[in-house]
């Protein structure tokens, strides 16, 4: 068995008639930072709550730090939670608020106050400590409740939403800074989240959930380069789709037929091994993986499709171009800024879409 | 328009008048020279220090002192619990109990006197300051679960998962984090229930003890020898007690 901080096994959790939490088997490895990542409504937050004890789960069994969860009370595991409105106690000052856990396990004073002081350092809140919470901007306070739980040097801090109450400048900057704390402390952080940008620029690992289920458990890269169903595809990153049936299996490859007169039967694609002629399907193209040519132009790729640029917005970094395909397909084209901002092209130009077969990622439709 | 607001406005000023004119009329004839309330003759403190020296007087302050803070006491320790109980009571039960809680408020006092006095009939309780207590605690109980009750609403409950999940036990929980939350509260129920102890008149009528005499039963039986100045002055002094206990009591709820 690997070195597991939390080791999940069949959880199931009911609410009411519905499965909140529906048979999730999950390990998270000690000193990663692991993100489940789910619309609202996945069941990730039942999850997170039966982690740190309160939701008891209808089946199934939870070990955090090889000690099994079963009838363990909130105050007695090693787990710390970071709430999502940070859930500071109004009433004490900053360093009261980081102090508390320590109290509550009786740590000498001297103890207490040398690992308050460190830990408000850590997270750059040292000269605030006699504030009180209700003095603090928002960003302060999530640094206060993240040293409210890393303090105590728990086996895992729990993270609900950690980012979702700050604006959006303020957001990237403790992305950065939650995972660097995240590396200097070397505690497991889990953090539950359904914003899937957050998730993949924080976590080693992550799992998506979708209605009580984990689809998919990998690196982020793993998770937008080859996702294993539609739904992870759809949810992760920006995606280009096509739907169509496999057709002429052939040495590895098929042509996907579907019902848009111009396109059908001119798609070649990779031949998944677990899929057989005549399944429905559809095909992912990311935006930076499918280039622009002009019309008309011969071409080196597997595939070219004609289309008309309906929209150019530049990013600094580069172009978004919507690309209009069929009247009911447009899709995302991602041009990268080669030099001083120059785009060939203007919108209502025809142009001719490409990429290759291994380009795409090809799931079949539920 | 305006002119309709100009109308409002001074029956505003005229309820006003309405109300704290008698007051008024009290508090400045409390320093009336003349032993007859109805001339005047000067400005005088006599009748407020003829007050300070009236020892039957002093012994009925202690009484109702004594009376509005063992009953707040008793008002505390049972009303905390029972606004917390309430709370997390399932909605169909707390439908049916919050009314009964708070029914008292709205019960005639003079029928709560009489049942509170059967009930130490019954009981076999001799009248004395004890019953006045438990009397004063049973109508304030629901005045003070009222209050307590509108903070606890207001409390984040998520603030007391986060402190169990710092490892507090239950007990540390309400110590720690509800209680000190819920002091405003506590603060502002307390200085109500002991004003409304300190000046309640009808319920003290029926269950009190011989001897047992509060200072709204001195002043009601002092009346019957006709009214004196130093009635004016000693009611002038439970009125502004009262009201500065009310309004710090605002005070404190607001906080």
């Amino acid at each position: 068995m690997a070195d597991l901080s939390i080791d999940i096994r069949t959880l199931i959790k009911r609410h009411g008639a519905t499965l909140a939490v529906d048979h999730v088997t999950l390990g998270v490895r000690r000193g990663e930072f692991f993100s489940i990542l789910g619309p609202s409504g996945a069941g990730k937050s039942s999850l997170l709550r039966m982690l740190a004890g309160f939701e008891t789960p209808d089946s199934g069994e939870i070990f955090i730090d090889g000690q099994l969860m079963a009838g363990v009370p909130p105050n007695r595991r090693p787990v710390n939670l970071v709430f999502q409105s940070y859930a500071l106690f109004p009433h004490l000052s900053v360093a009261g608020n980081v102090a508390f856990g320590l109290e509550m396990k009786r740590i000498p004073r001297g103890e207490i106050e040398a690992r308050v002081a460190a830990t408000l350092e850590l997270v750059q809140m040292g000269d605030k400590r006699d504030r009180r919470p209700g003095q603090l901007s928002g960003g302060e306070q999530q640094r206060v409740a993240l040293a409210r739980a890393l303090v105590n040097r728990p086996a895992v801090v729990l993270l609900d939403e950690p980012l979702a109450a700050l604006d959006q400048q303020l957001r990237q900057q403790m992305q950065v800074e939650l995972k660097s704390i995240q590396a200097q402390v070397g505690i497991t952080f889990v953090c539950v989240t359904h914003h899937q940008e957050e998730a993949l620029a924080l976590s080693d690992r992550l799992a998506v959930m979708h209605q009580g289920q984990v689809v998919q458990v990998g690196r982020p890269q793993d998770l937008y380069e080859s996702p294993a169903t539609h739904f992870v595809a759809q949810f992760i990153g920006t995606s280009n789709e096509l739907r169509g049936t496999l057709r002429d299996p052939h040495v590895g490859q098929a042509i996907l037929t579907c019902d848009h007169p111009g396109l059908s039967g001119k798609v070649r694609v990779a031949m998944p091994s677990d899929l057989q002629s005549g399944a429905a399907v559809a095909l992912i193209l990311r935006p930076e993986r499918v280039r622009l040519a002009s019309n008309g132009e011969g071409t080196a790729f597997d595939n070219a499709v004609p289309g008309t640029v309906e929209a150019l917005r530049y990013l600094g970094s580069g172009w978004r171009c919507v690309v209009r395909i069929t009247e009911q397909i447009a899709w995302t084209i991602h041009l990268p800024n080669h030099a001083n901002g120059l785009v060939p092209w203007k919108v209502g130009d025809p142009v001719s879409v490409q990429w290759n077969v291994s380009d795409g990622t090809v799931l079949p439709l539920p | 328009m305006r002119n309709q607001g100009g109308w409002l406005r001074s029956f505003s000023v005229l309820g006003l008048a309405f109300l704290y004119l008698p007051i008024a009329v009290l508090m400045v004839f409390s320093l009336n020279a003349s032993r007859l309330s109805a001339t005047w003759q000067g400005v005088s403190w006599q009748w407020y220090e003829m007050l300070w020296r009236d020892e039957a007087l002093r012994t009925a302050t202690g009484n109702s002192l004594l009376v509005a803070g063992i009953s707040t006491v008793i008002v505390l320790l049972l009303g905390v619990p029972a606004a917390m109980g309430l709370e997390r009571i399932r909605s169909r039960w707390r439908g049916f109990l919050e009314p009964i809680f708070l029914l008292p408020l709205v019960i005639p006092e003079v029928m709560m006197g009489v049942a509170l006095l059967m009930l130490f009939v019954v009981l076999q309780m001799p009248l004395s300051l004890a019953t006045v207590m438990i009397g004063h605690a049973a109508f304030n109980l629901p005045v003070a679960i009222v209050i307590i009750r509108a903070r606890l609403q207001k409390l984040d409950p998520r603030l007391l998962e986060a402190a169990y999940d710092l490892g507090a036990t239950p007990w540390q929980g309400f110590r720690r984090i509800t209680l000190p939350l819920l002091f405003p509260a506590l603060l502002g129920a307390m200085l109500l229930t002991f004003t409304i102890s300190l000046d309640d008149f009808i319920v003290t009528f029926f269950v009190a003890g011989p001897g047992a005499t509060t200072l709204p039963l001195k002043v009601y039986s002092m009346i019957k020898s006709g009214v004196s100045p130093e009635i004016n002055a000693l009611s002038a002094v439970l009125v502004m007690a009262s009201m500065g206990l009310v309004g710090l009591s605002l005070l404190f709820q607001r906080r």
